[in-house]
Order: structure tokens, then sequence, then C-alpha cells
């Protein structure tokens, strides 16, 4: 007979068990919000092709027409939107995951399960989104007659790295988000600034050599650079840049987790 | 120890509340703006406000174990513990000090429809709903043609719940939450929605899991007959304290003429009350014609029920209006108010007394509950369930001498009527 034992700050043990054992509600979560995301809107999933075309043509027109930047023998829209892949997925990931918490508010005043699985289960919705991006690259490629090397085997490495930088972020969001509503505001600042400071228009190697261990602190240049490294195996990865850029990463990542997870029981009391 | 399925150990919880907002203010407004505004705390005026905050013990010191298989009711009036309760035993919020030994899997009940998307089918979110509640993919697969059956909206199973009406909506959501197999199922007020007929059979069904399957219900209702067809057992909360527990009848009784108490010490105190509060009532009394205080009413006088109020300073309040129910057994015998008898305009301010004179007082014998309710220009700024027990002695209402005699049924309205004999034949 099981026998559980509810006393402050006595959860730790079980909560990771429990997790497991609502990895159904994971997936139930994740389903919902696809199911939901396209209803009612007249051109459907269309939408998640649309957005990633149209925002790839505007920065190639800025900073390959305009702002004249050059990307060696690389067609210009593929290098942005080589970027656009993993930053779309982190904004949307990140965004979701975010107000994940307060837009489940009335779940989480009601029902007892696992906090994580809601900010989890945002990343995993955003994903559906990558995936339908990542088919149009390689159409994109298929165009341009643009075939990629043996690094892109080496893809699904960087997909995570996107992955966890999105996941953490949107912890620390989220559990903020619960007692200062003031995140809402916050986050899309972050998101629009961040195309800007991110080398998603642009290749990093235009950053001058003394700023460019400094320019990836930002943990988003590493995962683009390193998304750019295994599609189009162009140019070399700035290995001392990268490795800050994971550590900034692990970093979120962590922290990200122990802020939540020392918030959590109290999302209840204040959401 | 064995046999008991649930043990509560000195089980508290304390809500650290701000307290800013003026006396007597409901506890939901103060948490809300508590919560509504985080960065006061940068603002020097509003930090001193900070420094007062105090410690609000929603449940207290809380012993008790429940046993494989019973069917417990929780009574106590708004503000008692009862949901705060629940919600540790549920896991959703963490106790301050003590200790929960929960020896079986629990499925909480909290609210009907927790989770429903109205932008999905019937049919995904009986899934959904499913899964929120802690069942199975598989569990809902087997089950599924059962909720729909029991839930009879199965023509309408693939429409978005957002065009259901709201009596669909809470039987297809309670269709879901009735089949979940938990051994311990807790239950807050959630049959108080829905239909007559629907809430029988959910009562129906909820008899059978505890009775057949022997499985251990937690059941919090403000509707006596539910609770008193239901549970055998009940425990009865009061300001986060157990205060009685025993068998249902028992604690019933008890619960029913708590009011009584409470009304004693005057109506300041309570936190129970729901309204915008610039204007209060404050004491409830009963008076014979002269305006003298008694303390029992007499069937057939002429008697006055008067309620004292407040307003809160500065403020005059316009087009006000005055009800008051009375009740036994949280059924309605009828209701005062003021707008009804007088289209005069009533404005409030300072302090003063409002008094319904009510000729002959039409009722027999026995305990009253009385509900206030005050509103001005049309919101509510005063409305409280149980504020006064009423005692009713026996008189001369009928003007014959007679009152009714020994042996019949006390508590009831009476009627002014007479009778004649119309003969045919001698």
């Amino acid at each position: 007979m099981s026998e559980l034992i509810i006393e402050s700050g006595k959860s730790e043990r079980q909560y990771w068990q429990d997790l497991w054992r609502y990895r159904e509600l994971l997936y139930f979560l994740a389903w919902r919000d696809i199911l939901v995301r396209y209803k009612q809107t007249v051109i459907g999933v269309a939408w998640a092709v649309i957005r990633p075309l149209l925002t790839m043509l505007v920065l190639t027109f800025v900073f390959n027409k305009l702002a004249g930047m050059k990307s060696g023998d690389v067609p210009y829209p593929i290098l942005v939107f080589c970027g656009m892949l993993p930053w779309q997925f982190f904004a949307n990931a990140f965004t979701e995951s975010g107000n994940s918490l307060v837009s489940n508010a009335g779940m989480i005043s009601k029902v007892y399960f696992p906090r994580l699985v809601v900010p989890i289960s945002s990343v995993i919705t955003s994903l559906v989104d990558f995936l339908i991006s990542a088919v149009l690259m390689a159409l994109m490629m298929i165009w341009y007659g643009y075939a990629p090397g043996p690094s892109i085997l080496l893809l699904p490495l960087f997909l995570a790295l996107a992955f966890a930088t999105a996941f953490g972020a949107g912890l620390w969001v989220s559990a903020l988000m619960v007692r200062y509503r003031d995140f809402r505001f916050i986050l899309p600042f972050v998101v629009q600034f961040g195309l800007y400071i991110s080398p998603v228009g642009f290749n990093s190697s235009v950053v001058d050599k003394e700023w460019r261990l400094l320019y990836s602190l930002n943990p988003m240049v590493g995962v683009i650079d390193g998304f750019r490294w295994a599609i189009l195996g162009q140019q070399n990865l700035y290995w001392p840049g990268f490795a800050i850029s994971v550590a900034g990463v692990a970093l979120i990542i962590i922290s990200g987790i122990w802020y939540f997870r020392s918030t959590e029981k109290t999302f209840a009391d204040v959401i | 120890m064995s046999d008991s399925i649930i043990s509560v150990e000195n089980l508290s919880k304390c809500y650290r509340i701000g307290r800013m907002a003026a006396k007597g203010d409901g506890l939901r407004h103060v948490l809300e703006s508590a919560v509504r505004a985080p960065f006061n705390w940068l603002r020097p005026e509003a930090r001193a406000k900070r420094a007062k905050t105090e410690d609000f013990w929603a449940v207290r010191d809380l012993n008790l174990e429940i046993k494989r298989g019973e069917m417990l009711g929780i009574i106590g009036r708004n503000g008692a513990g009862k949901s705060t309760f629940l919600k540790l035993l549920s896991r959703i919020t963490e106790p301050t000090t003590g200790r929960i030994t929960l020896r079986g899997r629990v499925a909480s009940l909290l609210e009907v429809g927790t989770g429903f998307h109205p932008e999905l089918t019937g049919r995904e979110n009986i899934y959904l709903n499913g899964a929120i509640l802690g069942m199975s993919r598989v569990e809902i697969k087997r089950k599924f043609d059962e909720i729909v059956e029991f839930s009879e909206i199965s023509k309408f199973l693939d429409t978005p719940v957002k065009r259901y009406s709201s009596g669909m909506y809470v039987r297809l959501a309670f269709a879901v939450a009735a089949h979940l197999e938990p051994e311990i199922l807790i239950v807050d007020e959630v049959l108080a929605v829905g239909d007559a007929e629907f809430q029988k059979k959910c009562l129906g069904k909820m008899e059978d899991v505890s009775s057949k399957d022997g499985r251990t219900v937690l059941l919090v209702s403000h509707q006596m007959p539910v609770i008193q067809n239901l549970c055998t057992r009940c425990i009865l909360m009061d300001r986060g304290r157990l205060v009685q527990e025993g068998p249902t009848h028992e604690i019933v009784g008890a619960y029913m003429s708590h009011g009584a108490v409470l009304a004693g010490e005057g109506l300041d105190n309570r936190s129970d009350r729901a309204g915008k509060g610039d204007v209060r009532v404050s004491a409830i009394h009963l008076r014979d014609a002269r305006g003298n205080i008694i303390h029992e009413g007499i069937s057939g006088q002429d008697t006055v029920l008067s309620f004292s109020y407040h307003v809160s300073d500065g403020v005059t309040l316009d087009n006000c209006l005055f009800s008051v129910e009375v009740c036994k057994d949280l059924q309605e015998y009828f209701s005062l108010s003021s707008a009804l008898v007088d289209p005069r305009r009533m404005t409030l301010s300072g302090t003063g007394r409002i008094d319904f004179l009510i000729p002959k007082l039409p009722l027999a014998g026995g305990a009253y509950h009385v509900n206030i309710y005050v509103e001005s220009d049309r919101i509510v700024q005063d409305h409280l369930n149980d504020a006064a027990i009423m005692e009713v002695i026996n008189g001369d209402f009928f003007g014959t001498g007679k009152i009714l005699p020994p042996g019949t049924r006390c508590n009831s309205v009476l009627v002014p009527h007479s009778w004649e004999q119309h003969a045919d034949r001698a």
C-alpha cells in the first residue's frame, strides 16, 4: 500500500516520480495547445509558413540590400532562414512557456500536478512550428541547389541546446509572472530586442574579434552559430564563444529549475 | 491507525495578508489586492502598509482520522477553512505546519470542468479533463462510452463546448469526474450546480462509489439535505479549527444552532460576508411594537425586525435597498424588502437603523435563520447568510386563546383564516 506524507517542504523526493507519472498530462496539454492554436482561423496552419517566410524576406532586404552585408557563397536568404529557425523556435517557446502558468491559472488553483508539466508542454508545442519551418528550410535549400554537409547530423544537438535555452528562460519568466505580472510586458521586449542583438539577420562573424567573446554571452549566439555551422557547414565554429554560450545555457536552465521549484509550492496561493 | 486511510496531525495553514483595506473587508479582496500590486514595495507609503501584514490562519491545529470507505461531510460557514483543508489534502497548496498521511490515491474535484477548453469539442474535452483529473489515456478510452451516456450529450459530442448551454457543460464536466476511480475522492460543493434531476443522478453515483466500491469520500456542502443523505459522519469547522466531530445528525444540528452563538457576538467580526462594504449591518434585534428589544418573537404579536447599520466615514449612499430572508433548514419561508413595499428613496450615512414592521408575526414557535442583503445604486454592499437566529415562541396568533397543540410540527408559517359551514339540511 503506497503511503504519501504531506508535510511542509518535504515533497522533493516524490516530485520527480510524480513528474514521470504525469507524463500523459504533458502530452494532453501539448495536444490541446496544438489543436487550439489554429482554430477559427481561415488559413489555419498556413500561418506557420507565412510568418517565417515574410520575416525572412524583410530581414534579407534590410541586412543584405540596405545594409549591404555579405554572406560569402551562401545565398543570403538561406543564411537568414538558418538563423531564424532556432530564433523563431526560441521566441515562440519562450513566450508560450513564460505565459503558460498564468494562462493555466484555473487548473493550478484547483488541481494538483507537478507544475513543471505546464512550461514543458508549451515548449513542446512550439516544436511543431519549428518542424514546419524546418521543412520550409529544406525546400529552400533544394530551390537554391544548396546541399548540406555531413555536419547536419549534429543538428539535433543544437536543437537540444535551443530547447534548453527556451525552457530555462521560460521557467524563470513563468514563475516570476505568477507573482509579478509585470513580466507580461517585459517578455515581448526581450523577444523584440533579442531579434536584433542575436545574429539572426546577419552572420556573427561581422562582430569584431575583440567583442566576439562578450557577444557570446548571449546564449542564442551560440545556438544560432551552431545551427549555421551544422546546416551550411561553411565557416568554422568559433569555439571559445560557443563554449561560453553553452555554459550560459547550463546556468539558465539549472537556475531556472531551482527557482521554479523553490517558488512552485506557493503558486496556488498567489496566482 | 492501520484502518484509517487519511491521518491528519496538527495541520495548520497560514496566509500572510496585507492589512490595507478597511476593517471587515473580505479576505478575498485583501488577498487580491496583495497579489495585484506586488511592486508596491517600491513606493514608501505602500511599504509602510506592508509592514502591517498579519498572519491569517486558514486552518489551525487540525487533527483527524478518516477510515477506509467512510463518507465524511465537512460543514461550516464560508471562511471556516473547509476549502483550504481540501486544498491541503489534494496537495494544491502546502501546509505551514503539521502533517497529512494519505494511504491511497487521491482525486479531488474542487470545481466542475477544470481545464475545459471552450474551443475544443465535447469529445476532446473528455480526454483533456480526464487527464487533468489524473486518469490515464487507456482508462479514459475504456470509460468513454459510459461517460458520454451519463452526460446525456451524445448528440453534441463533436460540437465545441463554447456552444454548449451551461447545463450541458456542467453535465459533461460532472460525467467525467464521476468516473474517476481513486481510493479517496474529495468533492467541494460542486453538486450545487446543474439541474435538480442531474444532481440526483450524481448523488446516486457518489453513493455507489462509497458503498459498493468501498471508496472514501470527503464532501463539503452547504446543502444540509445532501450531507444528511450521504454522510454518516461529519466534522464542523469554524475559523480554521475543527469544532466538533460525530454522527451527521448531531453535527448538522450543532451547525444550525451555531449561528445563534455568532449572532450574539455582533456582526462586525463576521468574515463570511460579501459586498462592497460601504455600509455594514452591525447588529440585528427583535423589538416589540413600542421599540423595546426582545429576545424572542411571539406568534401573532406585532414585531419589529431591526437592523443597525454603519456607513463608512464621509460616505453617503443613495438608492439603498434592504432585504431580509427568513429561513428554516435552508429553506426560505418568506422575505421582506424595503423596495417592495415602499418606493421612497432611501439614503444612508453615518449610523442608524432600519426597522421592518411585521404585523402579527406569522411564524409558529421555533428557531429561524435570517439572511440579510443591502445594496445601493444596484451595487451589493452587504450580504450575509445566517446573520442571526430568530427565536419565536408560540403565541395567540389566531386571537382565540389557542396555540398550536403540542406535537404539531413547529417551525411553520401561520396563515390567518376562518371557516364557515354551509349546511344544506339540518
